[in-house]
């Protein structure tokens, strides 16, 4: 332990057994010459390497424009790949090498002698601490902001009302529109035409084999006003099940057609499309958590986060022998909000 | 004509001679034998009775002596060739062992016998044909409009490249770059498995080819390079951040080390 005291070791106050009263500043670490500094041929080979890589860089460049102009992009998968590898590699080289050359001249060259700066002192001097309070003084007196009582009330509304001609456009226009009820219907009426996604051809029932799932869309989606909105919220999952499989609830018998169930696609969950049909279960999976819906028994929730059953859409078969809706879902699909059976 | 009768005793001249017999039958085997049968001709009465026989001898133990279906396996009455092509060629069928699900391997039998299995089968009862070689030819669909019927139809469970994909309790959507072209029609039409049916009225026949021309293009890969699986964000953030993360913390760490 040194004898000498510094300004900057540390004291320790009330002090107790085994801890020193005082910690030394170790100071800066013992100065070590490096190779570079001791022998003049390493100091040589520095310099070549450093040479070296700014070396690379140059012929990454090079490299970079002879790819860019030899080797075009091109139509097939593998002349795109090409390319980007080669230019990718010119780049990473150019710009690599750069950068590890600088930083290696820094460490083996240039010299290594250690040194402390001292920070200055961040409290200011007394006479211009002094002087900006005086200043902030006679500003106030000057402006008689405590006399003058109307001025002070102008000034006060003006700067708290400016920030609204910020805050309400952005604000209004988060959510586009605050309407919510619409999410408590969808385009599906009573005879509207259950149609194939995404070519849009209506669906006989006499096509839908055992065992079929068929995406489904609103036969008249793209005359909505805004057929994606309409599409994210009618889309329906249709599976014909032999109806030996088939248990429903006595309140919704009338709801399928020889085995044919029409399901919302969306996830009661968080509202993704709920879409991987397992054929031999019965069972339909959500990719996004996993909820999974037995489609053979009202699509009730067997595993997964999903709390409710997906809505069921009643289907009959119009006189030509379409699938037809017979209203829209009897509740809001998609995944709960605060006003969802208000 | 001297050489060639001085030489007539050579000893060599035998094997000369079974050799030029060789290629004179070969040659006429091959300008006279009849063309290899496609997918698409019509099945003889004898290749249902050789199938009959294939179908006694390897498949009846589970699908019963004649096809009726028993405790342990369906009824193929009425499944098509397709279906019997699709899982037979695909070497699915004869089943390997109970699982979650039947898996693919090295098909069990030649070409010449699925096709007589599938003739067997499809002469019990009507079902779905194996397409013909037009009907799944990638180059005569339309990727663009495949992609947007994969996208609805396949990729939540085949995955948006069809690299396959985990189901529940151990079964999975296979990975379709791995499958032909002729498999993955069959597959629409049958649906076997877990895998739900897309008829002719789903998916017009048409529509099933731009789905096979889409699949055909990602089996050239991806522009963007390696496809680490073609997971997505899973595996390409993992990459990133042990690579990436570890170049820079290397990087830093060299810069603030002494040089010696």
């Amino acid at each position: 332990m040194s004898t000498h005291n510094h300004p900057t070791d540390v004291t320790v106050t009330g002090a107790t057994d085994g801890v020193p009263a005082v910690f030394t500043d170790p100071g800066i670490p013992h100065h070590r010459d490096r190779q570079s500094d001791l022998h003049p041929a390493a100091e040589k080979r520095a310099e070549r390497q450093v040479t070296l890589l700014f070396g690379l860089s140059v012929l990454g460049t090079i490299g970079f424009l002879v790819a860019y102009f030899t080797v075009p992009p091109g139509e097939t998968v593998a002349s795109m790949r090409l390319s980007n590898l080669l230019l990718g590699l010119g780049l990473f080289l150019a710009m690599f090498a750069i950068g590890i050359a600088a930083v290696h001249w820094a460490k083996s060259l240039m010299n290594a002698h250690e040194k402390a700066e001292d920070r200055h002192e961040l409290r200011s001097s007394d006479t211009t601490r002094t002087a900006a309070v005086e200043m902030l003084r006679e500003g106030t007196e000057d402006s008689s902001i405590g006399r003058r009582g109307v001025l002070k009330g102008a000034m006060v509304s003006a700067l708290a009302l400016a920030p609204l001609s910020v805050a309400v456009p952005l604000i209004g226009e988060v959510g586009e529109d605050w309407d919510v009820s619409k999410f408590k219907s969808t385009m599906w009426r009573k005879g509207t035409r259950l149609a194939i996604d995404p070519s849009g051809r209506p669906i006989r029932a006499a096509d839908v084999t055992i065992g079929s799932v068929v995406h489904v869309i609103p036969e008249n989606l793209s005359e909505a006003e805004h057929p994606l909105d309409e599409k994210a919220k009618a889309v329906v999952l249709l599976v014909r099940l032999d109806p030996r499989d088939l248990k429903e609830a006595e309140d919704r018998k009338g709801w399928s057609y020889e085995g044919i169930v029409a399901y919302s696609k969306i996830c009661t969950h968080v509202g993704c499309p709920v879409s991987l049909y397992e054929q031999q279960t019965h069972h339909l999976l959500c990719p996004c958590h996993q909820s999974t819906f037995d489609v053979a028994d009202g699509a009730k929730v067997v595993f997964g986060p999903a709390n409710r059953p997906l809505p069921q859409l009643p289907i009959e078969v119009d006189d030509e022998g379409y699938l037809v809706a017979q209203s829209d879902f009897t509740e809001p699909i998609g995944p709960s909000y605060w006003e969802r059976l208000r | 004509m001297k050489a060639l009768a001085a030489r007539r005793h050579h000893r060599l001249a035998p094997l000369v001679l079974l050799l030029l017999a060789l290629l004179v039958t070969g040659g006429l085997y091959a300008a006279l034998a009849p063309s290899p049968a496609t997918a698409a001709s019509t099945p003889t009465a004898d290749d249902v009775a050789t199938g009959e026989k294939l179908f006694q001898a390897s498949c009846a133990t589970c699908h019963g002596l004649n096809a009726q279906g028993t405790q342990d396996a369906p009824s193929l009455i009425g499944v098509g060739a397709a279906s019997v092509d699709f899982q037979v060629s695909t070497g699915r069928m004869p089943m390997q062992a109970n699982g979650p699900q039947v898996i693919a391997k090295p098909p069990q039998f030649a070409e010449e016998e699925t096709r007589q299995l599938a003739a067997y089968v499809a002469s019990l009862g009507p079902g779905p044909a194996i397409p013909t070689d037009e009907m799944v030819d990638p180059s005569k669909g339309d990727p663009a409009n495949g992609m947007a019927l994969f996208r609805t139809n396949c990729a939540m469970c085949h995955n948006a490249v069809g690299a396959g994909g985990a189901l529940s309790k151990g079964k999975y959507a296979p990975d379709l770059r791995e499958t032909s072209p002729v498999a993955i029609y069959e597959a629409m039409q049958t649906g076997p498995q877990s895998m739900p049916v897309f008829n002719d009225a789903t998916l017009t026949p048409e529509e099933k080819r731009d789905i096979i021309a889409y699949v055909d293009e990602q089996r050239a890969g991806s522009p963007g390079g390696a496809q680490l699986g073609a997971l997505g964000p899973v595996s390409e953030g993992l990459w990133v951040w042990v690579l990436g993360m570890g170049l820079l913390i290397g990087c830093a760490v060299w810069i603030g080390a002494k040089s010696s």
